[in-house]
């Protein structure tokens, strides 16, 4: 008996040694553990990235043809309201769009976790229970930054240009970053309920569309009528595309004054589905976590 | 002295099937236990609902006293699970493998790096530390699973078929390992669909069919359990075999078995039933390539308790099935 507890605590995961480091939620924050779990979960994630940079190309890809083909296709096509070039009006909304596209990112990866061997060495470990989740999104997050950065060279490939100052810009960057962690949250819900990585795509393009297309992402929220006008209006999209616009100082001169509240107080409304979006998801996603792993 | 892996009644279901039918199971400290069953009888469930994976129907298990249901958390700190799909990283090297297996335990950078160094030295992966471990061996890959299991040095170690599916060396290698960890004082569970490794590693085997212990004790208990030792006979010529299984018929208890040439009958009294064999087979002048007594293997047993043979050669399709519908069940 004395044996057994001597091994016990020989064996207890850095003892004594060093306190504070230990995987005990009594002498470490539930929080803070998911956190620090979470970053090692996020390391390994990122040196995946390294060692299969393929994963990450193709991924990048898309916004650039995203800003090459509305620029040049519907360019033409679209009437945008106000003395500005539809190619710097449209950035904004390109940018929007692709951080909600590519929250799809996180649910492929979790979903392919969930099948790999990996996954039971962390379901074994006294690790936090959301720290899978917590690195998943907290590594996609460095994916996002490279699309913008990406994106937004390619914008000034094709004419757009920032008319706002550093600070602007950069708070522009930030809320695109992060509703782009909050969405993660919600695709990493939809990652762990599909059953493989193929449905994960057709999933969450059922979400992602008509989020991205009933907003003021590519065509101005003047030319939507009804209903469909009021969606606009108060759809997470637009208002960020909107933030976007008026931080990067992207909307021309002359137009008209936005009627809906969301629309006119873009920034505050955004941050607060930002904060909604997490609220709702976050739990939810660490429940159906567990839930997928303890069957 | 309480069990250090205590199962009472457990039971697991998936829909119509029952994996798990009611177990109980007992290792005392520092005891080596061998799960031993064939594909589909429950092994890598009660495995998974010991480490925490699975939710147990019904019953009970402690590790160490700390219950599985009731504080999960408090069993990963105690035990060390390596399973028959090694569960490490293939895009991350051995090293960084298991320098997050530490990290992941609440080690601080420098001392999770150390015992990672220290592990791929003790399992002979040094020299491809830093090679990701997609281009491990299968053998090497289990090693590092192993090692992965070893690095918060857990008092009780489960291993899931730690050998399947691996050639002779590595098993051998495997087997090694095993004896070294339970020498320094670890208590073990293993499962296997191998007779002869339950024999050799274990103090104590539990065999399992569908999901119920049908037979424990040592090796050599079950051994005598099914009766004494065998005689075993390998013809010259296949047309005698019916004048030879007339000869070992009357010593056998219960019946003569025929594989091609070779007749095998459990007899009392050995060496007298083995004269007695032989001097009818002379009479008959039967051609002998071969004749002998041996102790039953744990084949003979598994064969006398469940009126079937083992079947290790499906074993790998069998249990990845099982394990995939665990996971998306």
């Amino acid at each position: 008996m004395t044996d057994q507890s001597a091994r016990t605590t020989a064996a207890d995961p850095a003892s004594s040694g060093s306190p504070g480091t230990q995987g005990d939620p009594a002498t470490r924050g539930v929080v803070s553990q998911a956190l620090s779990d979470g970053w090692v979960v996020a390391q390994r994630n990122l040196i995946k990235i390294k060692r299969v940079p393929e994963v990450l190309v193709f991924v990048l890809i898309s916004p650039i043809m995203f800003v090459l083909l509305f620029a040049y296709v519907f360019g033409a096509a679209i009437d945008v309201p106000g003395d500005i070039d539809y190619k710097e009006f449209l950035i904004g909304g390109i940018f929007a769009q692709t951080v909600v596209f590519g929250a799809t990112f996180t649910g492929a990866g979790l979903a392919e976790d969930m099948q790999k061997g990996i996954i039971d060495r962390f379901r074994s470990l006294p690790m936090s229970r959301a720290a899978v989740l917590v690195g998943r999104t907290t590594s996609d997050v460095v994916y996002n930054v490279l699309s913008l950065i990406i994106m937004a060279l390619t914008g000034l490939l094709v004419g757009w240009r920032v008319r706002e100052g550093f600070v602007d810009m950069m708070t522009g960057f930030l809320l695109l970053l992060l509703f782009a962690y909050a969405i993660s949250w919600v695709m990493a819900l939809v990652g762990l309920l599909v059953p493989s990585v193929e449905v994960i795509n057709n999933a969450s393009f059922i979400v992602i569309m008509p989020l991205t297309f009933v907003s003021n992402a590519f065509v101005p929220q003047e030319s939507f009528d009804g209903v469909l006008r009021t969606i606009v209006d108060w759809n997470p999209v637009s208002t960020l595309t909107q933030a976007c616009r008026e931080l990067f100082g992207n909307i021309g001169p002359g137009l008209p004054e936005a009627s809906a509240w969301p629309m006119q107080h873009p920034v505050v409304y955004t941050l607060g589905w930002i904060v909604l979006i997490l609220v709702v998801f976050v739990p939810l996603s660490v429940r159906q976590y567990g839930r997928a792993t303890s069957k | 002295m309480p069990d250090m892996i205590q199962a009472t009644g457990l039971v697991k279901r998936y829909k119509e099937v029952e994996a798990l039918g009611g177990l109980d199971l007992a290792v005392p400290e520092g005891r080596v236990l061998a799960l031993l069953g064939p594909n589909g009888a429950g092994k890598t469930t009660a495995v998974r609902c010991l480490a925490t994976l699975l939710t147990p129907d019904e019953g009970t298990a402690r590790i160490a006293g700390v219950d599985v249901v009731a504080d999960p958390q408090g069993v990963r700190r105690l035990i060390g699970l390596s399973g028959q799909y090694a569960a490490v990283d293939e895009h991350l090297t051995g090293f960084e493998n298991l320098t997050m297996v530490g990290r992941l335990y609440g080690f601080d950078k420098a001392r999770a790096r150390q015992r990672a160094r220290d592990l791929l030295e003790r399992f002979a992966l040094s020299d491809a530390g830093d090679r990701p471990s997609k281009t491990y061996s299968g053998g090497m890959r289990r090693r590092l699973d192993l090692a992965g299991a070893l690095v918060a040095e857990p008092p009780v170690l489960i291993l899931d078929e730690p050998t399947t599916g691996l050639d002779v060396r590595s098993r051998q290698q495997m087997w090694d390992v095993i004896r070294e960890l339970v020498s320094s004082g670890a208590t073990l569970l293993l499962t296997t669909q191998y007779l002869e490794e339950a024999d050799k590693l274990a103090d104590d085997i539990v065999v399992i069919d569908h999901g119920k212990a049908i037979a424990r004790g040592t090796a050599d208990e079950l051994k005598s359990q099914t009766g004494g030792e065998r005689v075993e006979v390998v013809l010259a010529d296949s047309a005698q075999v019916e004048a030879a299984e007339r000869a070992l018929a009357a010593v056998a208890v219960g019946e003569v078995q025929v594989e091609e040439r070779t007749l095998t009958a459990a007899v009392t009294g050995g060496a007298q039933a083995l004269h007695a064999v032989l001097g009818d087979l002379e009479r008959d002048q039967v051609r002998v390539l071969d004749i002998g007594l041996r102790r039953p293997t744990l084949d003979d047993v598994f064969l006398s308790l469940t009126g079937r043979a083992t079947e290790p050669d499906d074993a790998a399709t069998d249990s990845t099935d099982s394990h995939a519908s665990e996971v998306s069940a």
